[in-house]
């Protein structure tokens, strides 16, 4: 045997010879079952505990806020405070119908400005090429915008409508909250105009169909749930904007009419203001109401949230 | 087949017409979108112009804000914005990241999948389903906290937060008064619950942001860290965070942004007191609370003050932002070799 292979069978018998040279010499089993006295795997699942408990502790307080505002806002619920005028100090009841009426009045305002804007800005970013200058200095200002202080917007209204129109108002407010509905409106509807599958746009062009036709006819159609969903959204952060409308729109305890007329040029209530006036004040019925205009205000901000959460599964996927 | 029938055909000179008026119709709406930002940042500046000429850079490094005198100064009111910034980015980093973290190593469906193998029904049609559906819950829960509104939260830290912390703030004040951020007591509105309020609301900021960026580490790399007997948590502080790295800092600085230009819960809680304080107890100011106190109630004169610090402020967040984004950008074409 040693004569017909002398190198291969002389290593196998050196190792079949030594019974101590099996490959699993030296290994302490001990050593790779896991174990919590080891430091290593002990750190693993502190850790793992110390994360858990964080992201619980950074939920209670939604879960706070959201039982607060039911159980201090909840105990005022009344069909009076949808149809009633804010009360004067140390009057009981009222309620805010004016303030619910403002905040819809200057969102639908603002909704007028923001929405044909932002569209039609990008249906532009949209169907540019890659490298367009125009269409990248649009996506730029947009996201300058994302992170644009809301007081700001607030200042610039009050530079521009207040003092040019000589006095606090509806439209006033309503152009400092279209500044900060632009960006989420024009992005995400640009997304949702890029997932149009290719296919279907060029099936539209190889029909003969006009630029103009592809875009109404088919991109449009096809990304509106994604497109209302950004609107959603941008409704939604809106209605609960109170720094721009602070000095725009300011507050008014009567309805915003004069005579029988919507009258959309003089000081406009508003939720957000609403509770910002009355949280400071130190009667309890004001307090109260506060409590209860945010808690309208939530539920509308959510409810509108929730809508455009579940439009935006609607959309067409490429 | 004299003459080809075709449902296709070119469009008529209306439709051309149409088109071309469409078309300029994009193209002035999209430069009507650039134009208003810029215009927004023109007319803000030029309102502040008179002032900035007038008190010059002295305004930012002097403290007096006194309206009779004639004397304007934010030097406050910038410490302040600082100040509370930083303590409640410090805050909303930890736990943002942690939730981040959280959510992108799945643990809560690792947990719920734990326990229903307890029932064995881990594949069962309807409860098979569930790890899956509570991680989107939870996902959904922390962006909830970024839809409430920050008068909302302004109304919920006067009315729980400061309650509920004031015993222990002045405990810490009585035990540790020497220690210069317990040196007052808190007898109201405060830098404290401020900051604690404000992580709350940038919190969903940092976690949505660092998420992404832990989403899209290469799992290859985890592997590989696997592989060389790595425990989980060794990889995730030794290779996913650190790949991620830069996805989570453009986060944190958007987030600042963010707390920089908060404006109502900061006007509610912060306290407006116009004092440089290092005291977490003691109430202060922040240039967005001082426009909203100060503006509805401003003479023309103080107006154009008031304008010089929205310029200001609107420089720090302009920085703040496009540094982050810049860096968000980078940090999404990094990851492209990698993959």
């Amino acid at each position: 045997m040693a004569a017909i292979d002398p190198a291969g069978s002389g290593q196998l018998s050196a190792l079949t010879d030594q019974p101590d040279l099996n490959p699993f010499d030296g290994v302490d089993f001990n050593e790779l079952e896991r174990s919590l006295r080891r430091p290593r795997t002990l750190t693993n699942i502190l850790l793992t505990w110390l994360v858990s408990g964080m992201t619980l502790v950074a939920l209670v307080p939604l879960f706070s806020v959201i039982w607060m505002l039911f159980w201090r806002g909840g105990k005022k619920l009344s069909l009076a405070i949808f149809t009633q005028l804010p009360p004067a100090p140390l009057e009981q009841g009222g309620g805010f119908g004016n303030a619910i009426l403002g905040t819809f009045i200057i969102v639908v305002l603002a909704a007028l400005i923001s929405v044909p804007l932002g569209i039609f800005s990008a249906l532009f970013m949209a169907q540019s090429q890659d490298g367009d200058r125009l269409a990248s200095a649009v996506r730029f200002s947009a996201k300058v915008l994302t992170g644009f202080p809301s007081i700001l917007a607030g200042v610039f209204a009050y530079g521009v409508v207040v003092l040019a129109s000589g006095g606090f108002s509806a439209i006033a407010g309503a152009v400092a909250v279209s500044i900060l509905m632009l960006p989420t409106i024009m992005l995400t509807a640009e997304d949702a105009i890029r997932m149009v599958p290719a296919k279907m746009k060029e099936a539209a062009i190889g029909m003969g169909a006009t630029k103009t036709q592809t875009a109404m006819m088919v991109l449009l159609p096809t990304a509106f749930p994604g497109i209302l969903t950004g609107i959603m959204l941008a409704v939604a952060r809106a209605a609960g904007e109170t720094a721009p409308l602070l000095f725009t729109s300011l507050f008014s305890n009567y309805w915003p009419s004069s005579g029988h007329h919507l009258n959309l040029m003089q000081p406009t209530a508003s939720l957000a203001v609403l509770i910002y006036n009355f949280a400071g004040m130190p009667f309890q019925n004001q307090v109260e109401m506060a409590w209860a205009a945010a808690l309208v205000m939530v539920l509308m901000v959510l409810i509108t949230n929730l809508i455009g959460q579940s439009l935006s599964r609607r959309q067409v996927q490429s | 087949m004299a003459e080809a029938k075709t449902i296709s055909q070119a469009p008529s000179g209306l439709q051309r017409a149409s088109d071309r008026v469409f078309r300029g119709l994009c193209y002035s709406f999209a430069w009507l979108s650039v134009l208003a930002v810029v215009f927004i940042v023109l007319r803000i500046a030029f309102a502040a112009a008179p002032a900035v000429r007038q008190y010059g850079l002295g305004f930012l490094t002097t403290r007096t804000w006194d309206p009779n005198q004639d004397q304007y100064g934010i030097l406050p009111e910038i410490w302040g914005t600082m100040y509370t910034s930083v303590l409640a980015l410090g805050i909303g980093t930890a736990f943002g990241v942690a939730a981040a973290v959280f959510l992108s190593e799945g643990y809560l469906g690792e947990f719920a999948f734990s326990v229903l193998k307890v029932f064995h029904v881990e594949f069962h049609p309807f409860w098979g389903k569930l790890p899956e559906r509570l991680e989107q819950v939870l996902k959904n829960l922390i962006e909830l906290l970024a839809a409430i509104p920050s008068v909302v939260y302004g109304l919920w830290g006067l009315f729980v937060i400061i309650p509920l912390i004031r015993p222990a703030c002045n405990w810490l004040h009585l035990k540790m008064g020497w220690f210069a951020p317990f040196g007052t007591d808190l007898s109201g509105p405060g830098v404290l619950p401020a900051v604690l309020v404000l992580s709350i609301m940038i919190l969903p900021t940092i976690t949505a942001i660092s998420r992404d960026a832990l989403v899209s580490v290469p799992p290859k790399l985890r592997m590989a860290a696997y592989g060389l007997g790595a425990t989980p948590w060794e990889t995730i502080l030794a290779v996913i965070l650190p790949t991620a790295a830069r996805g989570i800092v453009g986060g944190i600085l958007l987030a600042f942004g963010r707390a920089l230009g908060e404006t109502m819960a900061l006007a509610m809680l912060v306290g407006n007191a116009n004092s440089i304080t290092i005291s977490l107890f003691s109430p202060a100011n922040t240039l967005a609370a001082l426009l909203a106190n100060t503006f509805p109630e401003a003479q023309a004169k103080e107006v154009g003050i008031l304008m010089y610090a929205a310029l200001v402020l609107l420089g720090i967040t302009l920085v703040v932002n496009m540094i982050g984004a810049f860096i968000l950008q980078r940090a999404s074409a990094g990851l492209e070799g990698a993959k």
